[in-house]
């Protein structure tokens, strides 16, 4: 064992690994060992030339990429997206010293969870003397109107995440809890997948343990939470502030993994103190909410008024016992950061016990000798807000060094706004780094998030984490703050661990699961985004077609004023398109709009879809401003339409049928019947310029379907019996119609009753209409008459299925 | 001054441009009981349309909230409230002032967390951001060796000096800030003002929102803000004397002239109507108040 320890640790890569002096370093134990987790990772290293590494390092970010993990900050632009920092090496801990850490934590969950029915229950912490009453009475997280509120189910809290480090002496201790809504655990999920493509040897993956066992009862208490002691089947959902959070990836993986909705508070709504989730088939209970949004912001008319994310009435739901929130509203106070000065002391007070991991040391500078003791010790400090609830090392964190000169005056006086803690030395682990004298690994701080989850059974941890990485060369908490990558964190068991690949916490198609039916469960605002999505997409390759025959043309005749020429730059003026443009800015809208609809409905959208649609973006993206009028831009709306219907074959051919595509195709259908009435009412005129009905073709794409059915050439009722009588063809209005109709019937409510819903209703008069009359009787009357139809059956769907 | 009995009836009206699905509002416009303070008689409330649920409860601060949502579109929501409330005239404050200078340690060791704990009221809150400016013209007005009762009545008589009561020059989400830079503005903004002027100094301060007389005792002039409904200052002026109320906009005591609907940190706590309304339009508002008094 020594000799292979030995030549593990004199390893090329770990040239120039030197640990600070008087820090932990994961690799390294105190006596300058290699930890025996680590041998057997760092010799396979070892064998590996600097390509191979390389190639492995690039199968993981390409599985990041293609799973579409991206890093995302708050800025204007909500599509600000970086490549995710993961870190190639991964953090191994043993499994004995993890199970340390977690029942350590798992006491710290539970001290949480009495302190949290205190706060919000009798306030015994406060008038007993063991916590100042200002640092929550005026503390923006503690929430009045929750004051008295029981929990549904019993406790307040039910998914926790600590941040840990490891001291210089080698023990763990708590850098902050995370109690509001902690993130993260989607990204550690991401992070393992990553790593299993770059290290698939069988050590260390043989032997660390699976994140899915953890997921899996998560989710079986949140079902629980939800269903349980209802007398009707009840939905639980993930409640996300959005595409534009940062985390909002997370919020859609985690949902799909766990085959649970994924909501925005215009999806509830509360009746009669029952919280309800829109659907198409109208207002369905909703029994449990797994909530990723700040208190503060879940009603504003309870909470803070002016949130537009929130449901107005969710306190209400929660106040009448109906609704089961993950974690209670109101748990934020708990991140508190002066809260830490008092835990120690609240643990032996509630618990009779002391913590079995320290937080960090903490003071509250309102209290004399505490603050005293931070003056005479600044330059060990670090200060912050008392009522802070970041973490010391986030990028944003109003945590400063005590050593500021007016830091030190303001210690002078009575300050029961800051805090005062100690700077405190993080362990480091190996990162890869390439440096001029080539690529090695190098000691890096970290601190590990930790996720715990209440089960039936207690708290349970998931079996490794998620670790921030900060850059090299200083270990304080406080240099995390500019930023580093992440880390998976694997537990290693000395044994192989049983393979559970494959097992997914959703629900199981066997059956076994209560399997909830998708069509239950179609919120109306899904819906209604797929189908605008199905219609904007239309709208776009409607548009493309008529450009190209535009420029087309223009090429050859080079003269805008042709009268057929100026009768597609009219036609598109209306709906904001400037024909005489290459790319103009109403098409690119049109696109955008769709690209929009679909970034809402992420959750429900088939991934090919979704890279097929960005792939369109990007490409018109480029094509504005190098392609020009004429042959360019003919040739660019062919591409553009090669790629349109490489995303509608994914739709077609791809999409589950489920509402949400049926959704989606009614859009379509929509739009399809919508433009073809609106391009036969111009185009078919008898008053059109010669080569009008050509265009006519050209837009429906049925030029040789029109050669092939006519030999004798184009006349007017040739082309409206092939653009709106003939269903064979699917570019015709009566085909079209007809697809509508089959559509509209498989919607929810249109077979319960013996009538035809409103939707159908306004569909059969046109629909019939096309069926008796011959292409002579059919003038532009009637394709107007089909438009406003269009527009009737619009509402209707809506008045129906997306309210 | 003895009990007065008022016979008080609002009204508020609501259109909103295009139909609204699924509204819900939170009214808090039901006068509280407060023990030897206030006593409500008989009342009735009633909306417009009739709402699909309706019901009451109270809030943190024992505010009367009612709860009213409608399932269905509507375009207009009318609230007529008619109740009677009798105002106690309350014993004279007794002599035993706290001084400013000693306040903050008094604070410091009240441990209650009840409702009407000064500790809610000292933080800045939304409505009353604690801001530089009005914090100096407030420490302006203080003198040493000055009692909390005597300052509140300092700050509430200068701000009632230095501002104009206008009701054009703000709006319901005007800030103190603003209305102060200004040197104008309604109840709500002299509130607003008085509020983060007090505790800008250290002393806890809450609003009241309420309804005045609306016709003076013979041979007294009438008051600002009967057409409406009002709002006032309560300040807690130390152990011993508790919280008293301080009109602003009137400059005196919130005596027996004034119906108390309801306590809170600001505005947001005690606004007589928050609601949410799904739809693309916007609405208007109307509001009218009358309180008679009853065999005067």
């Amino acid at each position: 064992m020594d000799k292979r320890t030995k030549s593990a640790a004199s390893s090329p890569l770990l040239t120039g690994y030197r640990p600070s002096p008087g820090v932990a370093d994961e690799l390294f134990d105190r006596a300058g060992e290699m930890r025996p987790v680590w041998t057997p990772f760092i010799r396979a290293l070892s064998n590996l030339s600097e390509e191979e590494l390389r190639a492995k390092f690039e199968r993981g970010r390409q599985y990041l990429r293609d799973a579409g993990v991206y890093f995302r900050q708050y800025s204007g632009d909500p599509l600000n997206e970086r490549e995710w920092p993961l870190s190639n090496i991964p953090v191994l801990l043993h499994e004995t010293e993890w199970n340390e850490i977690c029942r350590g934590l798992a006491q710290r969950a539970n001290l949480l969870e009495s302190v949290m029915a205190d706060l919000y229950g009798p306030g015994r912490l406060l008038t007993g003397g063991h916590l100042p009453p200002r640092l929550i009475t005026e503390n923006s997280h503690w929430k009045r109107p929750m004051v008295g509120v029981q929990p549904r189910g019993g406790h307040y809290l039910h998914f926790l995440a600590f941040e840990i480090g490891r001291s210089p002496d080698g023990s763990w201790f708590v850098l902050g809890d995370r109690t509001q809504a902690p993130s993260g655990a989607g990204f550690a999920l991401e992070n393992r997948m990553a790593m299993r493509r770059v290290f698939p040897e069988d050590y260390p993956r043989a032997y660390t343990h699976r994140l899915v066992g953890f997921f899996e009862s998560f989710r079986s208490t949140l079902e629980d939470l939800a269903t349980a002691n209802r007398s009707e089947a009840h939905q639980f959902g993930l409640l996300t502030p959005g595409r534009a959070n940062d985390a909002f990836f997370e919020h859609l993986y985690i949902s799909r993994y766990l085959g649970m909705l994924l909501l925005e508070g215009e999806d509830i709504v509360v009746q009669n103190g029952q919280a309800m989730v829109r659907t198409i088939e109208g207002p369905v209970p909703l029994g449990l909410l797994w909530r990723r949004i700040d208190s503060n912001f879940a009603d504003p008319l309870e909470l803070s008024p002016d949130s537009q994310i929130g449901v107005p009435g969710l306190v209400d739901a929660v106040r009448s016992g109906n609704l089961a929130m993950v974690n209670a509203l109101g748990s934020g106070v708990l991140e508190t950061r002066a809260l830490m000065a008092f835990l120690p002391r609240i643990s032996r007070v509630l618990t009779g016990e002391a913590l079995a991991m320290p937080n960090i040391a903490t003071w509250w500078c309102g209290d004399d000798a505490a603050r005293a003791y931070v003056r005479e010790n600044v330059d060990r400090m670090m200060i912050a807000p008392a009522l802070a609830l970041d973490l010391p090392f986030d990028s944003n964190s109003e945590t400063v060094r005590g050593a500021e000169p007016e830091i030190v005056d303001l210690l002078d006086h009575p300050a029961p706004d800051l805090v005062g803690q100690e700077t405190v030395a993080l362990s480091t682990t190996p990162a890869w780094h390439d440096t001029p004298e080539g690529s090695r690994l190098t000691p890096c701080p970290m601190t590990v998030r930790v996720f715990a989850a209440r089960t039936a059974e207690g708290w349970e941890f998931m079996q490794g984490g998620y670790a921030r990485i900060g850059p090299d060369g200083d270990a304080s908490a406080l240099a995390m703050q500019r930023g580093g990558s992440v880390a998976d964190v694997q537990i290693i068991s000395d044994l192989p661990v049983p393979d559970v690949a494959g097992r997914r916490p959703g629900p199981d198609p066997s059956g076994q699961r209560r399997v909830r039916t998708e069509s239950a469960a179609l919120p109306a605002r899904a819906a209604d985004n797929l189908f605008w999505l199905g219609r904007y997409v239309v709208r776009f390759e409607e548009a493309a077609r008529l450009l190209r025959a535009y420029h087309l043309r223009l090429a050859i005749t080079d003269a805008p004023e042709d009268r057929l020429l100026r009768m597609i730059s009219e036609f598109l003026k209306p709906v904001g398109i400037e024909a005489t443009q290459a790319i103009p800015v109403g098409l690119r809208n049109r696109l955008f709009s769709a690209h929009n609809c679909a970034s809402k409905v992420r959750d429900r959208f088939s991934q090919d879809g979704w890279i097929a649609l960005n792939d369109l973006v990007k490409t018109v993206g480029q094509m504005t401003g190098s392609a020009t009028p004429g042959d360019d831009a003919a040739r660019a709306m062919s591409v553009l339409l090669r790629k349109t219907a490489g995303f509608s074959g994914v739709v077609t051919e791809n999409m589950y049928r489920y509402y949400g595509w049926r959704f989606l195709s009614i859009g379509r259908a929509l739009e399809r019947i919508d433009a073809l009435a609106a391009v036969l009412e111009t185009f078919a005129d008898p008053a059109a310029p010669d080569g009008a009905l050509d265009v006519a073709l050209e837009v429906a794409d049925a030029t040789m379907a029109h050669r092939r059915r006519y030999a004798l050439g184009t006349t007017r009722d040739t082309v409206v019996d092939l653009l709106a009588h003939d269903t064979g063809n699917p570019r015709s209005v009566l085909y079209q119609l007809r697809e509508m109709q089959r559509l509209a019937e498989d919607l929810p409510g249109a077979t319960l009753s013996a009538r035809p819903s409103a939707l159908v209703r306004e569909l059969l008069p046109v629909r019939t209409r096309l069926e008796v009359d011959q292409p002579e009787d059919v003038g532009t009357d009637i394709m107007r008459e089909i438009r406003r139809a269009i527009a009737r059956m619009s509402d209707r769907l809506a008045d129906a299925h997306l309210r | 001054m003895t009990t007065m009995r008022y016979d008080v009836t609002l009204r508020i009206g609501y259109d909103y441009t295009s139909p609204t699905d699924r509204a819900r509002n939170l009214l808090r416009v039901l006068p509280r009981d407060i023990p030897g303070v206030q006593v409500i008689g008989d009342w009735s409330l009633t909306l417009g349309p009739h709402p699909s649920e309706q019901r009451h409860f109270t809030d943190f601060f024992g505010n009367v909230v009612t709860s009213a949502v409608w399932h269905g579109r509507i375009d207009e929501v009318r609230i007529t409230l008619n109740v009677q409330a009798e105002r106690l005239s309350v014993t004279p404050l007794l002599a035993l002032a706290t001084p400013l200078s000693r306040l903050s340690q008094e604070l410091a060791v009240v441990r209650d967390i009840s409702a009407d704990s000064p500790l809610h009221f000292t933080a800045a809150s939304r409505r009353a951001p604690l801001d530089r400016t009005m914090t100096a013209f407030a420490r302006d007005r203080l003198a040493p060796g000055m009692s909390v009762l005597d300052a509140v009545r300092a700050i509430g008589t200068a701000i009632y000096e230095e501002m104009t009561y206008s009701s054009d020059a703000t709006h319901v989400d005007t800030e103190a800030a603003e209305a102060f830079a200004k040197r104008a503005g309604v109840c709500q903004d002299f509130s607003h003002i008085m509020i983060a002027c007090l505790r800008g100094v250290g002393i806890p301060a809450a609003y009241v929102s309420g309804f005045l007389r609306t016709l003076p005792p013979p041979g007294k002039e009438k008051l600002v803000g009967v057409d409406a409904m009002h709002a006032w200052v309560r300040a807690w002026v130390g152990p011993e004397t508790g919280w008293i109320e301080f009109d602003p906009t009137n400059n005196q005591t919130a005596g027996t002239d004034y119906i108390t609907i309801g306590y809170g940190r600001d505005y947001d706590d005690v606004a007589p109507v928050r609601g949410a309304m799904r739809g693309a339009g916007k609405q208007t508002s109307e509001q009218s108040v009358d309180v008679v008094v009853l065999d005067g």
